[in-house]
């Protein structure tokens, strides 16, 4: 009795929690978009790149200097968050009192000049990195590759960590509050440029860490970052802009509903998420956990 | 010969291209509470936002405790010790009642601890789970007056804190602010409401078009009543 409308379960299993995983990289991506969103009033266009740069610089870090996995997990996302706070400081700061599309243009932009960059230097076909964590379990119902279970419990407990972050501590409410009121906030005496650029630095290096955990998933290689983006923006949309349990929840969810489209009727798995995004744009524009303004 | 603390001298501001302060001048006393007056369009928040740092273009002198300002961003203002409660409240949505109050960093040892804030204002206390602005108006201004109560800053800005609320409320205001006084706090209060302004101040100063025309000591207020109604067009 393995299957369900004759679906074999081990079939169903294996999509959802290649869903799962999915959706934890969705998650981890558009929590970090949505951050950076709600205090820089910057659409983040450089995300899939910077996640590249993360999956990267953990590749380098192994093939050139033998820095283990676990070493690049921290020292990849400080590396890739200190290079967002260098092009924040250059670049971004100087748009943030121009319309919505500046911000678009230039973080586009950059996202391309990156790619190109590693594209003419390493080629486009993507290099191998090894798994962490080999091995696996049978739960009986299907296999659970060791390292694949370890990233959709590590990306859980990096979101839940951003999430306490961001709503129960004290710079997290600093943050908040700076998201609503800027002016105000600096005028009581906080330094809020500088919490811009660390905001802008934290998302960033979420998206780099995503990169380093997926490096043993997916090929490392330069564009590992754009249609992946495309996804996340989606998610994003769903979630609504500026909601961090929002982007949780949201991520792993279409994560989910996207492996379960797999196996009901694959076809329309790459389209579902756009979809799902149409359906409640139509009936709440402001997304799921978004509040209109 | 009286402690200065806080020293205006042509100070010149500008929202953009037009050209609001036209050479503010004014001072006031370590301890002293002093209003600005005037209609609609005077200058008095301008003024305020421009001590603050919050406009930024700005020329002239407003020298804290010796320390010229002028020039300096607002963060750094208001480490000096002053503190800004906007007329608008500013309080924060995504913030409870208890974060909105911990909210500004304490800038100067001094300041009022935790339980003295919600001594004065009991309601904050019965609320503080609640989101910000879910408060009632009054409650929303004794919010936005407790939470700079704490960082240590001896310098208070009120703008308007009286606007919009019921006579009761705006009378609590009245005995708060007279008791942060005795505390010590040197008050910088604008205000519309005259009669309210008369019950708290040491001195008024009337603004007109972007510039201080008349200072009025509290003892005079009696005799000026028809000037002040002049000035103030009520």
């Amino acid at each position: 009795m393995l299957d369900i409308f004759s679906i074999p379960l081990p079939a169903l299993f294996g999509q959802l929690l290649l869903g799962l995983i999915n959706g934890a990289f969705y998650a981890m991506l558009s929590l970090g978009l949505a951050v950076i969103f709600g205090m820089l009033n910057v659409i983040n266009f450089t995300h899939g790149a910077q996640y590249m740069l993360g999956a990267f610089a953990a590749w380098l870090m192994l093939t050139n200097l033998s820095i283990p996995f676990w070493a690049a997990l921290v020292l990849a996302p400080l590396v890739v968050g200190l290079f967002g706070v260098v092009i924040e400081r250059l670049l971004l700061k100087r748009i943030y009192h121009l319309d919505h599309l500046y911000g678009f243009l230039l973080t586009f932009g950059l996202a391309l000049v990156i790619e190109g960059l590693f594209q003419w230097k390493w080629g486009s076909s993507g290099a191998p990195y090894p798994a962490p964590i080999p091995g696996g379990y049978n739960l009986g119902f299907m296999f659970m590759p060791a390292y694949r279970g370890f990233v959709v419990v590590a990306a859980l407990v990096v979101c839940l960590a951003t999430w306490y972050g961001i709503e129960r501590t004290r710079l997290g409410a600093y943050l908040r509050a700076a998201t609503e009121n800027p002016t105000l906030v600096r005028a009581f005496g906080i330094n809020v440029p500088r919490l811009i650029t660390l905001t802008y630095g934290l998302g960033v290096a979420l998206a780099a860490l995503a990169g380093v955990l997926a490096a043993p998933i997916q090929q490392v290689s330069a564009l590992m970052g754009t249609n992946l983006v495309l996804v996340v923006f989606a998610v994003v949309v769903i979630g609504g802009m500026g909601s961090i349990m929002g982007s949780i929840v949201t991520g792993f969810g279409l994560g989910l509903i996207e492996g379960f489209t797999k196996v009901i009727y694959p076809p329309a798995s790459n389209t579902v998420i756009f979809v799902v995004m149409a359906l409640v744009l139509m009936v709440k524009p402001a997304g799921l956990f978004g509040q209109t303004k | 010969m009286h402690d200065v603390l806080l020293k205006v001298d042509r100070l010149e501001a500008w929202y953009g291209e037009s050209h609001i302060l036209h050479g503010v001048g004014f001072e006031i006393g370590r301890g002293e509470l002093v209003t600005l007056l005037g209609r609609n369009g005077a200058g008095k928040t301008t003024t305020l936002r421009s001590i603050m740092g919050i406009v930024e273009k700005r020329q002239g002198s407003v020298r804290f405790d010796g320390q010229e300002t002028v020039g300096r961003p607002s963060d750094t203002i208001a480490r000096l010790g002053i503190a800004y409660c906007p007329e608008e409240r500013g309080i924060f949505s995504s913030l409870s009642v208890e974060e909105n109050l911990l909210l500004p960093p304490s800038v100067k040892p001094g300041g009022l601890p935790m339980s003295e804030i919600y001594g004065l204002f009991p309601n904050l206390e019965e609320r503080r789970r609640s989101q910000g602005t879910k408060l009632s108006g009054g409650e929303q201004q004794m919010l936005a007056i407790g939470r700079i109560l704490r960082t240590g800053a001896n310098l208070l800005l009120l703008d308007e804190p009286t606007e919009g609320l019921a006579p009761v409320i705006v009378q609590r205001i009245g005995e708060i602010i007279r008791q942060l006084k005795q505390r010590g706090f040197t008050i910088l209060l604008v205000e519309q409401n005259f009669r309210f302004a008369a019950t708290v101040a040491d001195r008024h100063y009337v603004m007109e078009d972007g510039r201080v025309v008349d200072m009025i000591e509290a003892s005079d207020v009696t005799q000026s009543v028809d000037k002040l109604h002049n000035y103030l067009g009520v």
